[in-house]
């Protein structure tokens, strides 16, 4: 019926502008455009995990199309069966179908939890690089330890070298996500999480929060600057001379709330300033968080 | 005096929320003069507002739900007019602190006070007249959970003239809506007023599992009954097991707000983690209780009109029982980036994946009961046949974000919001708008306009893949939920688009009410006069539309399932008392004020703990208790409808039947 | 079609399911049974935090510290007498006999109304020793898994009054009946839960 020829008509046709769509987001930007091993890890996962259930979701989608337009009710030529209710080897297929389906991905899942966790380091012949997040009302502080310095809302780390995260909030929850590089993770007060990941080539890379934190939260934005190796030396040398000061009293201006913060570096960083914030010692100063 | 309630409460200086409070108080005004004016109080008081009949209480349940509709999608539009102009460094024209309190009333309104109340509603209006009883085991009980949900709404809609709502996102994380970080009324507006609609969603659970567990008609063994009170018994169970968390978990939230306990507290040992673990124990099987019932109206509604039963019965029963059972076991799935590990996150993420077999399993059996069918495309088959290619896609993306590496780069993107409203609105709202259909004319004695519920569909179905299918593109782009603006000029077409898709949805809402107004201007051309408009197989439609008070004048005796349909076989189809059995005296519960009163207590304690007016709350309180004490000492709760009375009814009506 | 017969009993070979709509006494009976379910998983949730919570101190006091043998014992044998009492109590109204059941549900009462005093005397103690609810998480778990029960107790006192009341002025009627049923169902779950938190929270502890 015509009703049912439209409807498969509309599907195609939306099918056809999402996997267009699709393949000009891959251009770009993004989680299908990965930088790094972890992304691209992650995008071979969601292609073969999406090609594999589009072989199952494509011809239900199909078969409900061409049964409901074949046994409409005007349709003298299809047979009806009043008293079908039941077949065995139907309920076999049907129920093996999902279970084979889902025994692969699963598959997928337990070998890609195990190779894709967060706290996992990236295996490489070059030393990894640490830095420590602290999520903050509203920007991101990145602290290099090795280093001895840190950076408000811009990451800069060397391409092509594993980074080995350890984070924190020194508020309300938050999730350090730089899409095009791979996994993110949450940050949580009193809590520290671990993440890794690794920029393959210079550029300069969006970053995010990705949960929800607060009036501030759409200004959480940070660019991670991945340089060449050597080019990442210069910047922190350049820092340590350069810099102010991270010291308790500026860690208390930065707990402070605010949005929008311009990047700013620190010569200098308080000792164990992370592990402070991360087992909840430093206690933010909450009478600022009163709204009216 | 008044707490913390001062004239600062109001929001003189935001125009829009004065517009919009002012537009809804002046058509309330409106409304209850018109109604004084026409003297409609005495029949409203006595038809509606005191009954304890489950037909009626299903009606007002699906209206209120109807109601709430308008005022979630109006935030809807808010948030996507936003984010259409809100490129590059454009701010739009809601700053965050009014845009973070529509996207948490958003999801709140729609889920609590949209979803729920409409499939509670079809399950009330429904589930007596398919068992082959009389109402449901506990009426007054019944009135006393609609009533408080009402009294939720009322209270999540007063937030918006007096003080604010939560700008925490609908399931209010911790520490975010602690007292430190969210020390104004909205969160606690959230709290209470779910507190308390919560208690009379929990009293429906209990009232629906006794109904279907201990009220069926002679005969009908649990593998006779139709399978939309299958799916309705695992939703209620679910329901029964479920919102006691949510309780608990907001119980304990209220706690470190209003008494400095240290639950979630990000201080003196509280654990933000164990809130969100323990309300997503609640909210995984949240949406189950919703998705459920609407299989189940899928499931009615396929086997109805392609006029053969249900393919695989036994095989659906037993597909709805281990959904049931699973969506206990994968509640981590909402949180596998807050670090728990992998050998925990894979162990979630299989469990996940293992509820979409016997989902899967269900899609297959309404293929086959297709299959070999005299398919009549009615309303409720084009959302049945718009459902079962939507929602496949829904359940696609949820089980690739069953993956956790996958998650880890889609987890609170607007990847999961397309995903989610996928599933809610491809399952939930086309079953419900099929179920409200369906059942329609078995409520009112006539059948809803044609052209109508088509027109209605198409702009939800269109409407729906124009709103979402962007939103999978930009959370694939890298863009994350909740934003409020974002820098990307390259992702306002795609908001465009996704505007252009609400506003086509904002057209089939618009039209569900002139198809309503419509259809009861001209309900003569399409009276229901035999019962069953639509050739169905199941009870309901053995008996007139509408039913007389007490459904059936005599139970029927079931002998297999499909009852309705083998009477038909047998019979020529006209009803009638052929074995001549003498009618028996039937007692009906009276009218009860109960469930008003006690919701009308609710929202005077409810404002006042919000608001911290402790008199007030006491007082409040003590209404409680006196309510429950006149209850309890009523002893004319029933009727009796003599024997010849219930004669003299079934003879007129089955007279009318044959006139038609 | 035939007349339902709700021949419950007389009919072996009709299987319960196809017998009808149960009666009343059933159907109130389960229904509550399906309310106290939900009430233990309110329980459980807490348990659940309780176990999360109960090494967070904030340096504070800890279960070992605070809580004292004495008055535990002394909790436990009023609540495990108060069941015995409620128990002959349902004896004494299925024999519709009012004297023997008014004094039981006294003994009942007075039993429950010892716990709780004992209990008050425990929290208040804790609570002008500085630790209260709002010390730490440990004690905010204890105090609202400890405090749900007692308030749960709190309400069947109250209900347990507004039956005896009830039995004087409408008697020993079917409905009457089915509500002191649904009460003694309810005085035992609570005697169940505090087995719980008894194991639980104060054993634990040690």
């Amino acid at each position: 019926m015509r009703a049912i020829g439209s409807v498969s008509r509309i599907i195609e046709r939306s099918m056809t502008l999402a996997a267009a769509s699709v393949l000009l987001a891959s251009c770009g930007e993004g989680v299908l455009d990965p930088q790094g091993p972890v992304g691209k890890a992650e995008r071979v996962i969601l292609y073969n995990a999406t090609a594999i259930m589009l072989a199952v979701v494509v011809p239900v989608i199909l078969l409900t199309a061409v049964f409901a337009y074949w046994f409409r009710a005007d349709n003298t030529r299809a047979k009806y069966l009043p008293d079908w209710e039941y077949s065995g080897s139907i309920e076999m297929i049907v129920w093996s179908i999902p279970a084979l389906v889902i025994l692969f991905l699963g598959g997928i899942a337990w070998v890609g939890s195990h190779e894709l966790d967060p706290p996992k380091t990236i295996e490489s012949a070059i030393a990894p690089v640490d830095v420590e997040v602290i999520s903050l009302d509203w920007k991101w502080l990145f602290i290099y330890p090795a280093e001895g310095i840190a950076s408000l809302n811009r990451l800069v780390v060397p391409a092509g070298v594993p980074l080995r995260f350890r984070l924190t909030s020194a508020s309300v929850m938050n999730s350090f996500f730089v899409p095009q590089l791979g996994s993110q993770i949450y940050t949580m007060p009193g809590m520290t999480t671990r993440l890794n990941l690794q920029a393959d080539r210079a550029g300069s890379y969006s970053g995010l929060s990705a949960q929800f934190s607060g009036e501030g939260f759409s200004d959480m934005r940070f660019e991670l600057l991945a340089v060449p190796a050597d080019q990442f030396e210069t910047w922190a040398k350049t820092v340590k001379t350069r810099g102010s000061a991270l010291n308790a009293a500026a860690f208390a201006t930065l707990v402070r709330p605010s949005k929008a913060d311009r990047p700013e570096t620190y010569a200098y960083v308080a000792p164990d300033l992370f592990e402070a914030v991360s087992s909840g010692r430093v206690v933010e100063d909450s009478s600022s968080h009163l709204e009216k | 005096m008044l707490g913390k309630l001062t004239w600062a409460a109001i929001p003189f200086d935001q125009p829009i929320v004065m517009i919009a409070s002012g537009t809804v108080g002046l058509a309330i005004v409106g409304l209850l003069g018109l109604i004084t004016v026409k003297g409609w109080w005495p029949y409203l008081w006595r038809e509606w507002i005191t009954s304890v009949d489950h037909k009626r209480i299903g009606v007002m349940y699906v209206l209120l739900a109807l109601v709430m509709l308008v005022r979630g999608f109006a935030d809807a539009i808010m948030m996507r007019s936003q984010l259409a102009l809100a490129a590059g460094g454009a701010q739009g024209f809601l700053p965050p602190e009014h845009y973070n309190q529509i996207f948490s009333a958003h999801g709140t309104i729609m889920i609590f006070f949209v979803a729920m109340p409409f499939v509670v509603g079809l399950m009330n209006f429904a589930l007596p007249l398919q068992l082959g009883v009389r109402d449901v085991a506990f009426p007054v009980l019944n009135s006393v959970s609609f009533w408080l949900t009402a009294a939720g709404v009322l209270l999540v809609n007063m937030s918006l003239v007096v003080g604010e709502f939560a700008r925490t996102g609908w399931l209010a994380y911790p520490p975010l809506s602690e007292i430190a970080y969210s020390p104004g009324v909205g969160v606690d507006y959230y709290l209470w007023s779910l507190q308390i609609s919560g208690l009379g969603t929990l009293l429906s659970g209990i009232n629906l599992t006794t109904t279907i567990l201990k009220l069926r008609a002679p005969g009908m063994g649990y593998t006779r009954m139709p399978i939309f009170c299958w799916t309705a018994l695992a939703s209620n169970l679910l329901i029964v097991a479920a919102f006691p968390i949510l309780t608990a978990t907001f119980a304990m939230l209220l706690l470190d707000r209003y008494l400095d306990f240290h639950f979630f507290t990000n201080d003196a040992g509280g654990n933000p983690m164990m809130y969100i673990n323990l309300i997503w124990a609640w909210g995984h099987p949240e949406v189950y209780i919703l998705i459920l019932p609407a299989f189940g109206v899928f499931s009615e509604v396929v086997a109805t009109f392609s006029g053969k039963p249900l393919f695989g019965y036994r095989s659906m029963v037993l597909a709805t029982m281990v959904i049931c059972v699973l969506s206990f076991m994968v509640w981590l799935h909402h949180f596998f980036t807050m670090g728990a590990g992998a050998n925990v996150n894979a162990f979630f993420g299989i469990m996940t994946m293992i509820i979409a077999v016997p989902t899967g399993v269900k899609v297959f059996n309404w293929l086959f009961t297709l299959y070999g069918g005299r398919i009549r495309f009615t309303v409720p088959v084009y959302w049945a046949l718009g459902f079962m290619v939507t929602f496949v896609i829904g359940g696609m993306t949820g089980v690739l974000m069953a993956i956790p590496p996958a998650d880890f780069v889609l987890h609170n993107s607007l990847f999961l919001v397309a995903h989610f409203h996928n599933v809610a609105i491809g399952g939930v709202v086309f079953g419900v708008l099929a179920g409200y259909t369906y059942w329609f004319p078995k409520a009112f004695g006539f059948t809803l306009d044609e052209r109508l519920g088509k027109a209605i569909f198409w702009c939800w179905f269109i409407g729906f893949y124009l709103a979402f299918m962007p939103l999978y593109v930009l959370g694939l782009m890298g863009a994350t939920r909740r934003m409020q603006h974002y820098p990307e000029m390259g992702w306002q077409p795609l908001m465009l688009v996704a505007l252009v898709g609400a506003v086509l949805i904002f057209f089939g809402i618009a039209l569900t009410v002139v198809q309503l107004v419509v259809s009861i201007r001209t309900r003569d051309q399409r009276r229901d006069l035999t019962g069953d408009p639509w050739n169905g197989r199941t009870l309901e439609w053995s008996i007139p539309s509408p039913p007389p008070p007490w459904n059936f004048g005599l139970l029927p005796q079931v002998e297999g399932t499909d009852v309705y349909w083998a009477m038909k076989q047998v019979s020529s189809g006209t009803r009638s008392n052929a074995a001549g059995d003498a009618y028996q005296p039937i007692h009906m519960p009276r009218n009860n004020p109960t469930g008003f009163f006690v919701a009308f207590f609710a929202v005077v304690l409810g404002f006042a703990l919000i608001w911290h007016i402790w008199w007030m709350a006491i007082a409040g309180l003590l209404g409680e208790v006196t309510v429950g004490l006149v209850q309890a000492w009523r002893t004319n709760g029933e009727i009796e409808i003599s024997a010849e009375e219930i004669a003299m009814a079934e003879k007129a009506l089955v007279a009318r039947e044959v006139a038609a | 079609m035939n007349v339902a017969h709700q021949a419950f009993g007389s009919s072996p070979e009709i299987p319960l399911s196809m017998k009808g709509p149960a009666p009343t006494s059933v159907v109130v009976g389960f229904g509550f049974w399906l309310f106290l379910l939900s009430d233990i998983i309110i329980f459980a949730a807490l348990f659940a935090a309780y176990a999360v919570l109960s090494g967070e101190t904030a340096g504070g006091p800890n279960g070992n510290e605070l809580f004292d043998k004495g008055h535990v014992l002394l909790e436990t044998a009023c609540l495990l007498a108060s069941s015995f009492t409620c128990g002959l109590g349902s004896l004494a109204v299925q024999r519709r006999d009012m004297q023997w059941t008014f004094v039981w549900m006294a003994a009942t009462f007075i039993l429950g109304a010892a716990f709780l005093t004992s209990e008050a005397s425990e929290f208040s103690a804790m609570l002008t020793a500085g630790a209260g609810p709002s010390r730490s998480a440990f004690l905010s778990a204890f105090f609202t898994l400890v405090g749900t029960h007692g308030l749960h107790v709190t309400i069947g006192l109250f209900w347990l009054l507004v039956m005896m009341v009830q039995v004087m002025t409408l008697g020993f009627r079917p409905m009457v009946r089915r509500r002191l049923f649904c009460f003694s169902l309810f005085w035992h779950a609570l005697d169940i839960v505090w087995i719980g938190v008894f194991t639980i929270v104060y054993l634990g502890a040690s």
